[in-house]
């Protein structure tokens, strides 16, 4: 999987496939993408409007290992975080959120 | 010019057979510049060209990491337009299409503007009154706009589908008869070529690798081909904006995301015009040599990979044969996908950073190829005054922090809105 062809590795020429804990592995047509986990929400009555504009408008947007937010709304209906390499697509471990996040 | 393109030096290379020259000089970065652009897109190319053409600066390097013309400015589908309904938009692409209209004589160059005109269809009587309201907020800011009823859509473009059966009826349209196409390689040579002959140096196969930073100022870069100072650094390198920034010590509103075009293979004249499906996100337009060229919405997860998912290769397809079923039994020719930055309200970013002497313009969303000649006329302003463009200071990068996002479509966060 580690051959480099002339425009990228070759794991990024099949489709995106996700594994999700519940239900295993499906196409990413299934789910929706809700960006990235790495995220942390600020405490409620963060008054700062700084911290409120970072969480909100600012991505690290990296080339590289990405955890993200995914939801299976054609499936179990579930929010997980997934691993991928956004250089490649190439996906990792993925889990369940814990079901008392709001997001 | 040294090597003015003209009928004469046509008539002169035809009857001599002499070879063309270069059409841009392929120098040896110098240790330092005025000026570093990094990105030779076409944003770079015409903001380097204006800091010389109405700056007076040309002791400028546009720093390339691959060859001109292969990233973006070679990826899109190149349409043109200026019909937009928000001030401030309206202003911005006016001044690009008039900037289309006489570049092929300000460059000596020819890019192949051709206004054939772009048809934004309504599907709903709601949708013709919005269309309604853009042409008439376009008409009172100088742009060409003329609502179509039904009839006139029918007469004007008698291909698409008109019958009971269709899914998304056509109720009418809006045309700009100014708007068309410009081949884009064209314009990636044609900026290059004459931002060279005014001096400019424009090193490819040239990435940059850091930024050389004292105390909040930037000074230069380090590149694949050495340390190169600088006074000023521009970053334009959309598709990987977030990228360069990090290198600064910058965090964008940005994320990088796939926009996938499509070319069928060649027919007889068919469409004339630019036709933008009201239904979806889908426009479509003939090349000059027959193909069909169209695109639709990014795939809708970050990504920097440039090839995109199947799945909306087939969306794509069907917005294409609900509006044209004639296209049906086309095939597709090539079809291939661009890195561009999204940004939380769709609008991009022009002007200085919060690091000294580091200017940015990035975050073009879907609109980045229509806005080249204005994009580099105003961040060619920035660079040179250190200030922003009257017509661009609503582009400020930290307008989100402010409260002033600029949203055209009224989506809120709409990467995540496709």
């Amino acid at each position: 999987m580690n051959t480099v062809l002339a425009f990228g590795p070759i794991g990024s020429n099949s489709m995106l496939r996700i594994n999700c804990p519940h239900c295993g592995e499906r196409d990413y047509t299934e789910f929706r993408y809700a960006g990235d986990a790495n995220k942390a929400r600020p405490a409620h009555g963060t008054g700062d409007l700084k911290t409120w504009h970072d969480y909100v408008f600012i991505f690290d947007n990296p080339k590289g290992p990405h955890r993200e937010y995914w939801q299976h709304v054609f499936g179990c209906r579930q929010w997980l975080i997934l691993e991928r390499n956004t250089a490649t697509n190439i996906t990792g471990a993925s889990q369940l959120t814990d079901t008392s996040r709001a997001s | 010019m040294a090597n003015r393109y003209s009928a004469f030096s046509l008539l002169k290379h035809a009857l001599t057979g002499a070879p063309w020259q270069r059409a841009w000089r392929s120098p040896q970065p110098k240790s330092s510049y005025d000026v570093i652009i990094v990105g030779g897109g076409g944003h770079g190319l015409a903001t380097a060209y204006y800091l010389a053409a109405n700056h007076g600066i040309r002791n400028i390097a546009v720093l390339e990491k691959s060859y001109i013309g292969s990233g973006n400015v070679g990826r899109n589908t190149t349409l043109i337009r200026s019909n937009y309904i928000l001030g401030g938009n309206t202003h911005f692409f006016e001044h690009s299409m008039k900037l289309w209209e006489g570049l092929s004589h300000a460059l000596n160059y020819n890019v192949m503007v051709s206004q054939r005109g772009q048809i934004v269809l309504a599907h709903n009587p709601s949708q013709l009154d919005v269309l309604g309201r853009k042409g008439n907020t376009m008409k009172l800011n100088g742009i060409d706009a003329q609502l179509l009823d039904r009839g006139d859509v029918m007469r004007i473009l008698p291909y698409l589908d008109f019958s009971n059966e269709c899914r998304f009826p056509i109720y009418g349209g809006l045309l700009q008869q100014r708007a068309g196409t410009v081949r884009h390689d064209a314009v990636a040579w044609g900026y290059a070529r004459a931002a060279s002959e005014l001096g400019v140096d424009i090193i490819e196969n040239c990435e940059v690798t850091g930024f050389l930073e004292n105390e909040g100022t930037i000074s230069g870069v380090e590149t694949t081909r050495g340390r190169i100072m600088a006074g000023r650094t521009a970053i334009c390198v959309a598709g990987h904006s977030s990228r360069l920034a990090a290198m600064a010590g910058l965090r964008l509103p940005v994320e990088s995301h796939i926009l996938q075009a499509f070319v069928t293979e060649s027919i007889k004249p068919l469409i004339h015009h630019v036709v933008t499906f009201g239904a979806d996100l889908f426009y479509i337009s003939q090349s000059d040599k027959g193909g069909l060229v169209f695109g639709g919405h990014i795939d809708g997860f970050n990504t920097y990979t440039q090839r995109g998912q199947f799945p909306k290769v087939q969306d794509v397809a069907e917005c294409a044969v609900a509006l044209i079923p004639g296209v049906s039994r086309l095939r597709l020719l090539r079809h291939w996908g661009g890195i561009q930055d999204m940004t939380p309200d769709g609008s991009p970013f022009i002007g200085r950073t919060p690091v000294k002497n580091l200017y940015f313009n990035g975050g073009w969303c879907y609109q980045g190829f229509k806005a080249t000649p204005a994009s580099g006329w105003c961040f060619a302003h920035t660079i040179a005054h250190d200030d922003e463009h009257p017509l661009a200071r609503h582009f400020s990068l930290d307008r989100h922090m402010h409260g002033n996002g600029f949203d055209e479509y009224g989506l809120g966060l709409w990467t995540y809105r496709q």
